[in-house]
């Protein structure tokens, strides 16, 4: 019996089929709104224009994407710091623990996306167990305002997203051949110089990976805008939610959406092509 | 021999376990300046251990190292004057050839045209200069393993540790490289120390070898001397092949077992007699003390080795002879045999 390409490919089809009946066609569909005008009373009027793409460049939207841009950003970087030294900490464990720990990371996921979101306005808020906490440690001044900031809206990401990147970064350092740490010691390297040129480059495409995860969730994000920043702080989630469910400008809300998965897919891109060309460099290694 | 008298490496009452595991127990070794030195055990006697131990990444329970008769084993490994090759060979995969040599010397701040000069030296020694550029994927294995060779030896090391470093490659490429290892040992003038399992390797390569076994020293000598006067019968048995005769010593002075007499100098009491194949003289039946039977013949191209049936031994004894001029020897042929008593050892 021989094998022939067809037979991978059946075995494909069943995924294939459900991505496009239920992932590319209804995004195709909405996306196509974005070359229609807005009807007078809503919904979309089938006359072909480009006014909608020319509106997603105005300065007052483009600083709202931008302005997300930068909070994603910020929070991708948050969860890096954060989730870096908790992957190697989990990696350098002893090997029967490891699995535990992994277990305790990703543990918030098991929980709805809302309430954890919920959670946190519980312990932000100006009656928040933090305050409470700070009142009940002698600080007497003005309750601090950390809910309905950007800071709460950072915060929220990064702790939702947090798992993802420990899981990305784990994978890649739990793969890295242990002596290669002690080759680059043996060779007059010490600590820190040896996690510079040696360990962090090889695990760049597991930080890679879980940072492009963090930033192309948050950037579309809306929940967690509206919840901890109160809809003070627009993003482009935001943005694209109210003009389909408010404003009732669907041509528009494609349009930014259209934006927005531009942007997605360039950066995936780019991460996929950087990890390809990183793996193709230690796969000689990893044999022995 | 090239190894002259002081020793380089003094290893004092050295001793290391793993929880309950005692790896590495209470060895004492001086290791000489310029010495090809063999570390030699079965797996799981310590050997690794101790080179760890040797590297800096592991530290010892017990005992001191010295180096050059400073005490190192306070030192973490990047301060010590040795390096390691390791058995995977570790070389970075995200640095070409050259910048795999370069490393070790960018680490002891040396100026670039100083590394460039070191590194270009070492790749021309070490037949590599034509791959500087080359990432580690893109070499064979026999290849990264002259890379990790030179990645060590551009160091300059005062003692380099090589941990199983033929184990990767095939049996021709491992004979050729065992040779090759010498001669770059030789020109460097550097002090080598090799972990193996292999006890030919250690033949053929080693001035001097320790032969370890659970964590303890069993003997420290040179090749010829460990071959003929192994110290117990697992270094007997360990190195080379060694026939053993189960028999008694008596008043007389004379080892006896069934059919067979040798002069032995040792104790009366139960005995094991201890002969290399190449010791055992054989003739036409009847001529010889000892008479037997062929069982087997093996064909090793240079010389035979007849397995020879006798009522002394439960397995046949193993006779080697020369493969030109031995006679016609078949399976079945009785024969007669007899022990050099000069060159058999006895346990007790």
């Amino acid at each position: 019996m021989s094998f022939n390409a067809t037979r991978p490919n059946l075995l494909a089809a069943p995924g294939v089929a459900w991505l496009v009946a239920f992932m590319v066609v209804p995004c195709v569909l909405v996306l196509s709104y974005a070359f229609f005008q807005r009807g007078v009373w809503g919904g979309v009027e089938y006359t072909f224009t480009l006014e909608n793409f020319a509106r997603v460049l105005d300065p007052l939207y483009a600083k709202i994407f931008l302005n997300s841009a930068r909070i994603a950003l910020t929070a991708t970087v948050v969860a890096i710091l954060i989730a870096y030294p908790a992957a190697y900490a989990i990696s350098r464990a002893p090997r029967m623990s490891q699995p535990i720990l992994l277990f305790f990371a990703v543990l918030p996921f098991w929980s709805n996306y809302l309430i954890r979101t919920y959670a946190w306005i519980v312990l932000l808020n100006r009656e928040g167990l933090i305050n409470n906490l700070l009142r009940w440690l002698g600080y007497t001044g003005e309750p601090l305002s950390m809910l309905y900031t950007e800071s709460a809206v950072i915060t929220g990401l990064v702790y939702n997203y947090l798992p993802f990147v420990i899981l990305a970064i784990y994978s890649t350092l739990s793969r890295l051949n242990p002596e290669l740490m002690e080759a680059s010691r043996d060779l007059g390297a010490g600590p820190v110089r040896t996690f510079l040129r040696v360990t962090l480059p090889l695990t760049l495409p597991g930080v890679a990976a879980g940072g492009v995860f963090v930033f192309v969730l948050s950037i579309g994000n809306f929940v967690t805008p509206a919840l901890l920043g109160g809809g003070r702080f627009q993003m482009v989630g935001n943005l694209v939610y109210d003009q389909f469910l408010t404003a009732n400008d669907w041509p528009f809300g494609a349009a930014l959406g259209a934006a927005l998965i531009l942007t997605m897919i360039v950066l995936l891109l780019l991460q996929a092509r950087a990890t390809a060309h990183a793996s193709g460099e230690s796969k000689g290694e990893a044999s022995q | 021999m090239n190894a002259s008298s002081n020793p380089i490496l003094r290893i004092e009452g050295v001793g290391k376990a793993f929880g309950p595991v005692t790896a590495v127990d209470n060895v004492t070794l001086d290791i000489k300046e310029n010495e090809f030195f063999a570390l030699l055990g079965p797996s799981g006697c310590g050997k690794t251990t101790l080179l760890r131990m040797l590297a800096g990444f592991e530290s010892p329970n017990a005992g001191r190292i010295l180096l050059e008769g400073e005490d190192i084993s306070p030192l973490p490994p990047e301060k010590r004057p040795l390096n390691l090759m390791f058995q995977s060979y570790a070389l970075f995969p995200h640095m070409t050839v050259r910048q795999n040599l370069s490393y070790g010397l960018e680490m002891e701040r040396l100026d670039k045209a100083e590394i460039r000069r070191r590194v270009d030296e070492t790749l021309a020694t070490t037949d590599l200069t034509q791959f500087a550029d080359r990432k580690p994927e893109q070499l064979s294995g026999g290849q990264k393993q002259r890379v990790a060779l030179a990645r060590a030896l551009v160091k300059r090391p005062k003692v380099l540790l090589l941990d199983e470093p033929l184990g990767a490659l095939d049996k021709k490429l491992r004979e050729k490289m065992q040779l090759e290892l010498k001669r770059m040992q030789h020109e460097a003038g550097i002090t080598f120390i090799i972990v193996t399992h292999d006890q030919e390797e250690a033949l053929v390569m080693a001035d001097r070898m320790a032969i370890l076994k659970d964590g303890r020293l069993l003997q420290v000598g040179a090749p010829e001397e460990v071959y003929e006067r192994p110290a117990d019968r697992f270094v007997a048995n360990f190195i080379g092949v060694m026939n053993f005769i189960e028999g008694t010593v008596g008043a007389d002075g004379l080892f006896r077992a069934e059919g067979l007499e040798v002069k032995a100098a040792g104790n009366a009491g139960p005995a094991t007699l201890a002969v290399r194949p190449e010791n055992i003289v054989i003739g036409p039946p009847g001529d010889l003390p000892v008479s037997g039977v062929i069982v087997d013949i093996a064909y090793h191209g240079l010389d035979r080795v007849l397995h020879i049936k006798t009522a002394a031994t439960a397995t046949p004894l193993q006779v080697r002879i020369p493969a030109s001029g031995a006679g016609n020897w078949k399976i079945g042929d009785a024969l007669s045999l007899k022990i050099d008593p000069v060159k058999c050892r006895l346990f007790q």
